[in-house]
């Protein structure tokens, strides 16, 4: 029940050791610029990049591998229905049409389709890796401090801690108030009606809301009472400054952003186009 | 000449929300390295003086206040919550709320953090409070893996990081088992005699806290002090009895035995308190009141049998637990924190499955029965009704479950009201739940239950922080539900409770039963006590040192004669 | 408008703490339709009763902090999506400033103009932001995202219609006044 999908796990590797801005940093870098540039040079290379990093930081298989499921089950859903609405979106992309194999009706794949496809595919699993070790690699506790250290406003980092800080509270308050509730004949599973799970549903959302609420207001006292917010800026129990290895990585960061988005413009558009 | 450090002069505060002052007039100094204990039923004021003390009021709970009042010498209205903190250190009585932080170390540093202070100095700041709490060991532990105790030692140390002169207490014992407050209490207690800080507790258990000395107790009654005394003369005075608040026990007892009591003889703590001229009297009440008899045999109604279970079958949160339940009995369940307590609640209503083990309800066994059909026979009651309570409205929330069963209109109706009546909440049977005070809504929460008519209640901590005069209320209403029959089983760590109103007690300790037998008895062995995180009663204590055995014998008696005075 | 810099104390709790319901909620709170992969995601009406509680700063970043942390937590970052969520919460926020619903005042009138500010807000986060960076970030088909986009919206208007309102109707009665009730016999 109090199963954990991804927590914290040292494994005493380098990447461990890095500091947890340098993580963000090339998390958030490397998520901008898979997000824009849709070169698949880049995308492999990125990819293979950060799976190697990843395989280095050791974080062992059972880690993940729920997660690892998730991701798969994600991106084949998608997969399929990107070639279900628009099964010659590859054409249009890259201008050529190399029939493989006709399906049935409109929906014949083609070779710039299953490429465009695998772009898709490329993009989002280049983010995966870094965010994943941002997540297994870094202690929660580094989190605040690393995003008040890359610009955001401290408080807004702070909120960022105390989610985490509360997330297994609410929950165990959740399946407490879902348990009694079940208790009392508010079924949430299928064998009830729609209309009557959405209402069961508001049954134990109510006391959760009001509990929820209650907690604001206790956790904001508390915080008001040890000086919260008096200072323009608040000093980090959990900040490190940064190595010299940090400063290496950052820079290998940056550097390889800069290739990928001047590799994927240099022609003025951001697809790669084997086709031509 | 004494330094005063809090000065309240005339002092009026009123919230913005109530139409009458909270607190009335308060003249009240406290000096230098004082011990003070501020005692007094819920709704009298105390919460509201800690607060104007710290600055939530009337910077987090807004308010309007006449008079003066000086921290430190400063004039309070000057000074917001943040400036307020560097002088007082508050410890509240909601571990979860007020541990913030992801870990322990960063959560002794929270106002160091917000202070600025410079990382070097912050580290040796924070061991060195973790270390006059002795809690160095566990810097690095997440809340989620820490006892209540535990938070709470984080929170003190906490507390006295920002090295505040003033340190406040706001209910600390409220959600602590015996044995955790009892170590706070001294903890407290050696922080004031090493450090010379000025402590202020505030709290309704004063029993627990004059488990060490403390220099004057302030009782508030109405928004207004009703004493200033010390303790020894408080205690004396029978004014905690008009006020509603419970009085050590073993003080009660020299009263019915009708010894003579002074400061004189010290009656603050039964351990110290001079038995001199008491001890003849206290042996012929005992011989005077005829002994208690066993508790009968019942017939059984809910029997558990090697009942095992845990996420992990390696290391089960509950081993082989056996139990038997009577018909129309008062059960109590005890044990620490994480001893199987709650999990054994779960298996009996159906929340989690055993791993092996039978429960059987008058001779049928559960096993196959679905959470909802044994919720037809056994109620569960939680401890907060708030995580209870899922509609806005009083008789809405009494109707559901039988709404939910498809039970017609009338006959719901008709079940509703007879229920509300017999939970005295007839006359608020329109209002919303949120105009309900806590007692009445936990009182709505049972009348959720009792309107499904089942035949056990469970009841998870049922007096948790109420004040004596709720704590008697709602035992009062417990107590007719089960002379109508009603089988309870009481979930508890309080000991006043085991002791007054359990029939018998079952003690857990690590997923284990260790004891199975009358209140009386099982809170008189120290061994027990000791490994299910109970202590022994004052009543105990007073019955060994005057030579009175068994000393359960003794207890047994005064809560029969306790109890009638009361009824 | 306040600056981060002035987010009062209870305003950042309330963001963090209402992030973390939004998170266990997206986990365990979703009510199947009956259509396969189609669930009635609850924690938007948490997001827009928020938003209605605590403004619309709130708001925003309830909806990218619950949104990317529960991302995280499941499959990974889907970047069009979170923003999506972050402008349902800033809207809705927006829309509803007015409503005095800390004074118990959600009648008649507050319900319809929190319903118009949900259903716009949810609009525009799903019919418009989401699906139109879905192209420009992922190049994704048009016509498939705008079909999730109208899906997820719709259901999320509906969920916030539902149970949002159930829930702020149920909190504006928790603030009523004491003096207001009398006992009956």
């Amino acid at each position: 029940m109090a199963a954990k999908l991804l927590a914290y796990f040292d494994t005493g590797s380098p990447i461990h050791r890095l500091n947890g801005v340098t993580k963000l940093s090339v998390f958030l870098l490397f998520s901008v610029t898979g997000m824009v540039i849709y070169d698949t040079r880049c995308l492999l290379a990125m990819l293979v990049l950060s799976l190697s990093v990843f395989a280095w930081s050791k974080v062992p298989f059972k880690q993940y591998s729920f997660v690892l499921y998730l991701i798969l089950i994600f991106s084949a859903l998608n997969q399929l229905a990107i070639f279900l609405f628009a099964p010659e979106q590859g054409v249009q992309i890259y201008g050529t049409r190399h029939e493989l194999l006709p399906i049935a009706g409109r929906y014949t794949l083609t070779a710039e389709q299953l490429f465009y496809q695998l772009n898709v595919l490329l993009k989002f699993a280049v983010v995966v890796p870094p965010a994943l070790l941002f997540l297994l690699a870094t202690e929660p506790s580094e989190f605040a401090s690393s995003l008040n250290r890359v610009g955001v406003p401290y408080k807004v980092a702070y909120a960022i801690s105390l989610t985490m800080r509360y997330i297994p509270d609410v929950q165990q308050e959740f399946m407490n108030i879902s348990t009694a509730a079940q208790a009392r004949g508010i079924d949430l599973s299928r064998k009830e009606k729609l209309g009557r799970r959405l209402k069961n549903m508001g049954a134990i959302l109510l006391p959760l809301v009001l509990a929820t609420l209650e907690r604001i207001e206790k956790v904001s006292a508390a915080l008001e009472l040890r000086g919260f917010g008096r200072n323009r800026r608040r000093t980090w129990y959990r900040s490190r400054p940064l190595t010299r290895r940090d400063i290496v990585v950052l820079i290998c960061a940056v550097l390889i952003s800069a290739v990928a988005f001047t590799i994927t413009f240099w022609d003025g558009s951001r697809f790669y186009n084997p086709f031509l | 000449m004494r330094k005063p450090v809090i000065e309240f002069d005339r002092f009026t505060f009123q919230y913005r929300a109530q139409s009458e002052p909270t607190l009335h007039e308060i003249s009240l100094t406290l000096y230098e390295g004082e011990k003070v204990l501020i005692v007094g039923p819920s709704g009298s004021g105390k919460s509201t003086l800690a607060h104007c003390i710290n600055g939530l009021a009337p910077h987090f709970y807004p308010g309007e206040y006449s008079g003066s009042l000086k921290i430190m010498g400063k004039d309070a209205s000057d000074s917001g919550i943040a400036e307020l903190s560097d002088l007082v250190g508050t410890v509240l009585q909601d571990p979860d709320g007020q541990f913030v932080g992801l870990t322990v170390a960063e959560d002794i540093a929270f106002k160091l953090e917000n202070d600025g202070m410079g990382h070097a100095e912050m580290l040796r700041r924070v061991r060195e409070a973790a270390e006059e709490v002795d809690f160095a060991d566990f810097l690095n532990a997440s809340p989620q893996e820490l006892s209540g105790g535990q938070k709470q030692k984080t929170t003190l140390a906490g507390g006295l990081v920002g090295g505040a002169p003033i340190l406040l207490f706001d209910e600390p014992l409220a959600s602590l088992d015996p044995q955790a407050g009892r170590a706070t209490i001294e903890l407290i207690d050696r922080l004031h005699r090493e450090s010379g800080r000025t402590i202020l507790i505030v709290e309704h258990r004063l029993e627990e806290v004059l488990h060490c000395p403390v220099d004057r107790i302030i009782v508030i009654d109405e928004g207004r002090i009703a004493a200033d005394l010390p303790p020894d003369e408080l205690l004396c005075s029978g004014l905690l009895r008009e006020k509603g608040i419970r009085e050590p026990l073993h003080l009660s007892a020299m009263r019915y035995a009708g010894c003579l009591l002074s400061p004189a003889i010290k009656p603050r703590s039964v351990e110290t308190v001079d038995l001199h001229s008491a001890t003849g009297q206290l042996a012929r009440w005992h011989e005077a009141n005829t002994a208690v008899s066993e508790p009968a045999h019942r017939e059984p109604l809910l029997e558990i049998e090697h009942l095992t279970f845990g996420y992990d079958p390696k290391s089960p949160v509950l081993e082989e637990v056996s139990l038997t339940v009577g018909r129309g009995e008062i059960l109590c369940i005890a044990g620490r924190n994480g001893a199987g307590k709650s999990t054994i609640s779960r298996l009996i209503c159906g929340f989690h499955k055993p791993l092996s083990g039978s429960i059987r309800l008058d001779g049928r066994d559960l096993s196959d029965d679905t959470i909802r059909e044994r919720a037809d026979r056994i109620g569960f009651v939680m401890q907060n009704p708030n995580h209870m309570l899922s509609k806005p409205m009083l008789y809405d929330e009494v109707a559901l479950g039988l709404v939910n069963r498809g039970v017609p209109e009338a006959e719901v109706r008709e079940r509703v009201n007879e229920t509300l009546r017999v939970c005295g909440l007839y006359p608020f049977r329109s209002w919303p739940l949120s105009a309900l005070s806590y007692g009445q809504k936990k009182r709505a929460t049972i009348a959720s239950i009792l309107v499904l008519r089942p035949e056990i209640l469970i009841l998870d901590e049922p007096t948790a922080g109420q004040d004596f005069r709720h704590y008697n209320e709602m035992m009062k209403f417990l107590t007719e539900l089960n002379n109508q029959g009603m089988t309870l089983i009481l979930i508890t760590h309080d000991m006043h409770l085991m002791l007054e109103y359990g029939q018998r007690a079952v003690i857990l300790s690590e997923g284990r039963k260790i004891a199975e037998d009358v209140p009386a008895r099982i809170l008189g062995n120290a061994a027990l006590m000791e490994e299910a995180h109970l202590h022994e009663t004052s009543l105990h204590v007073l019955a060994r040192r005057v030579g009175i055995y068994p000393e359960a014998e003794f207890v047994a008696r005064f809560i029969r004669s306790d109890r009638g005075l009361l009824n | 408008m306040q600056s981060s810099k002035g987010f009062s104390v209870k305003t950042i709790v309330a963001i963090g703490i209402g992030a973390a319901l939004f998170v266990v909620l997206a986990r365990f709170g979703s009510i199947p339709t009956g259509i396969p992969n189609t669930n009635l995601q609850t924690n938007y009406a948490i997001l827009a009763l928020f938003a209605l509680l605590y403004g619309p700063w709130a708001g925003l970043l309830i909806g990218l902090i619950g949104h990317s942390v529960a991302d995280l937590l499941s499959f990974g970052p889907w970047f069009s999506w979170i923003i999506a969520s972050g402008v349902v919460g800033l809207l809705v926020g927006l829309l509803t400033r007015g409503i005095r619903i800390h004074d118990g005042e959600f009648g008649g009138k507050g319900i319809l103009r929190f319903n118009i500010a949900q259903i716009v807000a949810n609009a525009v986060g799903w019919f418009v932001v989401a699906p139109v960076l879905d192209i420009v970030i992922y190049a994704e088909p048009a016509n498939k995202v705008f079909t999730q986009g109208f899906a997820a919206g719709g259901m999320n208007i509906v969920i916030v219609a539902i149970l949002g309102t159930l829930l702020a109707v149920a909190y504006s009665k928790t603030r009523t006044k004491r003096g207001s009730l009398t006992r009956e016999a």
